[in-house]
């Protein structure tokens, strides 16, 4: 035990001693977290907007005050004229315009339709359409108010209700990503690298000649990374909580335990690379393109795996981060216990006994 | 019972005889130098030895143990320096110390004196607190053989130990190994350099596996007619 204690110690110079490091592992989280939170957001905020109000009348200007009210959107410029709407895009100002023809009132309710245009700068697709629902959503609401005036008989009232997220917050999907990525990288990566340094510079050999057994070196050298990994984690959970105001409607407890277990898989991933390359550079590598790349693309972070093509859809499952994000979504946004996350819980569990079966047995292939 | 006996000692990688039924004995207190070319087998007999490998047939006793299955007491009894320099460099000359002491499982009171008398001999007392870095090669090369001999084993094993070091420093380096030996340990060294074969007690010559020579310096270069152990190796080598 005491053998092992001066092992651990010995890591923890490494860490300590090596600066640049260090400031990743703890600068990372904090940087990506604010990243995400405020500057990467597919939220819409006070777009600007052309308005072409050809009528002018009570029930348009009151249409164009709805979209504004909301705060989607943000009138930039008042065109004259259809010739107008061309240079306001070409001048890239406005990422949507609106054109209400003229009678807009008259129309509405003397021939039961008033046209409106929309059109959205769709260089970029994704903000077009969320837009142009956003608009078409307000305006449909605006029709039943007027709608509700005239006493129509008849008609279908559908009432949306967003569950666990109802604000649509983005930092909801960022911050679990973010906690996956990060405790991946720092768990993965860095025993992997740590791992393939000892080899590199001849020391492991050195190590394996001593009465040290194999695991207790294997196991000290992973040790500071569970406890850096832990504190990452933490701080995650705070920043998200704090600053963004995500919740934790779950057990904290269990969340932490689930934290934990995700970096034993992701340390039995890191020991894993770290058995089948003898350098720190292919250990990077390995790490970066076999882990990091697949789980940003295929974990469900950014890209729903609803929207994948099956094949790919059925790849995510071997992701260990898809596992996690749902865990932590699960307990974070809808206060689930352990009963409805086993499944996920156990997927994790099982790869990393998995892995750590593989490692083991690459190690003893590599003794004998 | 001499601190190393192996007996048919054979080590094969699928088809390849890497180690062909090697057997000698190292009596206590010498200094046994284990020459051959780059690719002669010596590596994995010297990791078959460590209880890094496992033979794949014949006998083995180090420090009284078998390979086979005492493996722990093996390594317990042997300090082990590898031609790959094996200190870490962002540690201080101390932590180092007591890093390699503590895992040899040494009290930190031993430590403690041990490093005292160590860094005293080695003339070293002012860098106890740099780091291993900051020193010069041969400095770190005597460091680190004092360090692979802390912990007071009866067996060293030396894996070409002063690759890249100057003929001062290695000149200051086999001192070390003559007073390791004086005081009874017994040294075990793997070398390219035939001046220093010229150091050993006696040395064996390994070619494609085999042990084909065994004797003094001295008798060797008898029995192959020439005045250099360079010309009992280069008769060895190409001698087939």
């Amino acid at each position: 035990m005491r053998q092992f204690f001066v092992f651990v110690r010995k890591e923890f110079y490494h860490i300590f001693r090596d600066r640049r490091t260090l400031l990743i592992l703890f600068g990372m989280p904090v940087v990506q977290i604010i990243l995400f939170g405020f500057a990467i957001t597919n939220e819409i905020k006070g777009a600007r907007i052309a308005v072409l109000d050809q009528s002018r009348d009570y029930y348009s200007t009151r249409l164009t005050g709805r979209l504004t009210a909301s705060g989607y959107f943000a009138v930039d410029q008042y065109l004259q004229n259809n010739h107008e709407l061309e240079a306001a895009f070409r001048a890239g100002q406005i990422k949507m315009a609106i054109v209400i023809p003229g009678n807009f009132g008259e129309n509405f309710f003397h021939h039961r339709s008033a046209p409106v245009q929309l059109l959205a700068d769709a260089g970029d697709p994704n903000t077009a359409t969320t837009l142009l629902n956003y608009a078409t959503a307000i305006i449909g609401n605006y029709q039943q108010e007027l709608n509700d005036q005239m006493k129509l008989p008849l008609r279908i009232n559908a009432t949306v209700t967003m569950l666990y997220n109802p604000a649509q917050k983005s930092v909801f999907m960022f911050v679990p990503g973010v906690m996956t990525l990060i405790l991946l990288l720092v768990s993965a990566m860095m025993t992997s690298i740590t791992i393939t340094r000892e080899k590199e510079l001849g020391t492991m050999e050195i190590l394996l000649v001593s009465p040290l057994p194999p695991f207790m070196i294997i196991f000290g050298k992973v040790m500071p990374y569970i406890l850096l990994a832990f504190i990452n984690a933490l701080v995650i959970l705070a920043m998200g909580t704090g600053i963004f105001g995500m919740p934790v409607k779950g057990s904290l407890v269990l969340l932490l335990a689930e934290c934990v277990l995700f970096v034993l898989t992701a340390l039995s991933l890191g020991i894993l690379i770290s058995t089948v390359t003898s350098t720190q550079q292919t250990a990077m590598m390995a790490s970066m393109m076999g882990l990091m790349m697949p789980t940003v693309l295929l974990s469900g972070f950014i890209f729903p795996v609803e929207s994948m093509p099956r094949p790919l859809a059925l790849l995510t499952n071997i992701m260990p981060a898809k596992w996690f994000i749902i865990i932590l979504k699960d307990i974070m946004l809808k206060g689930a216990g352990l009963k409805d996350v086993w499944l996920p819980t156990l997927v994790l569990a099982g790869m990393t006994l998995f892995f750590l079966g593989i490692s083991i047995r690459n190690f003893k292939i590599r003794l004998s | 019972m001499n601190p190393i006996i192996t007996r048919s000692l054979t080590k094969k990688f699928g088809s390849f005889i890497a180690t062909n039924a090697i057997t000698f004995e190292v009596m206590p207190g010498e200094i046994f130098g284990f020459l051959g070319a780059n690719g002669a087998g010596k590596t994995t007999a010297m990791r078959m030895l460590c209880g890094l490998l496992k033979p794949s047939g014949g006998e083995a006793f180090v420090a009284g143990y078998d390979v086979y299955t005492q493996t722990e007491k093996v390594k317990k009894n042997i300090g082990y320096m590898s031609q790959r320099f094996s200190l870490y460099e962002d540690l201080t000359v101390k932590e180092n110390i007591r890093f390699y002491g503590g895992i040899y499982g040494l009290r930190s009171g031993q430590i403690k004196e041990k490093t005292s008398k160590l860094l005293q001999q080695l003339q070293m007392e002012k860098e106890g607190d740099q780091l291993v870095s900051s020193l010069p090669l041969g400095w770190k090369q005597k460091l680190a053989f004092s360090v692979a001999v802390l912990h007071d084993p009866s067996i060293v094993f030396l894996d070409e130990p002063t690759g890249g070091v100057d003929p001062v420093t290695r000149r200051q380096f086999w001192d070390m190994i003559y007073a390791a030996a004086d005081r009874g340990v017994t040294v075990f060294v793997t070398t390219h350099y035939m001046d220093e074969a010229e150091y050993c007690n006696r040395v064996s010559i390994m070619v494609d596996g085999r042990i084909e020579a065994l004797d003094t310096p001295a008798a060797l270069k008898t029995m192959y007619h020439t005045s250099t152990m360079d010309g009992v190796f280069l008769q060895l080598a190409r001698g087939k």
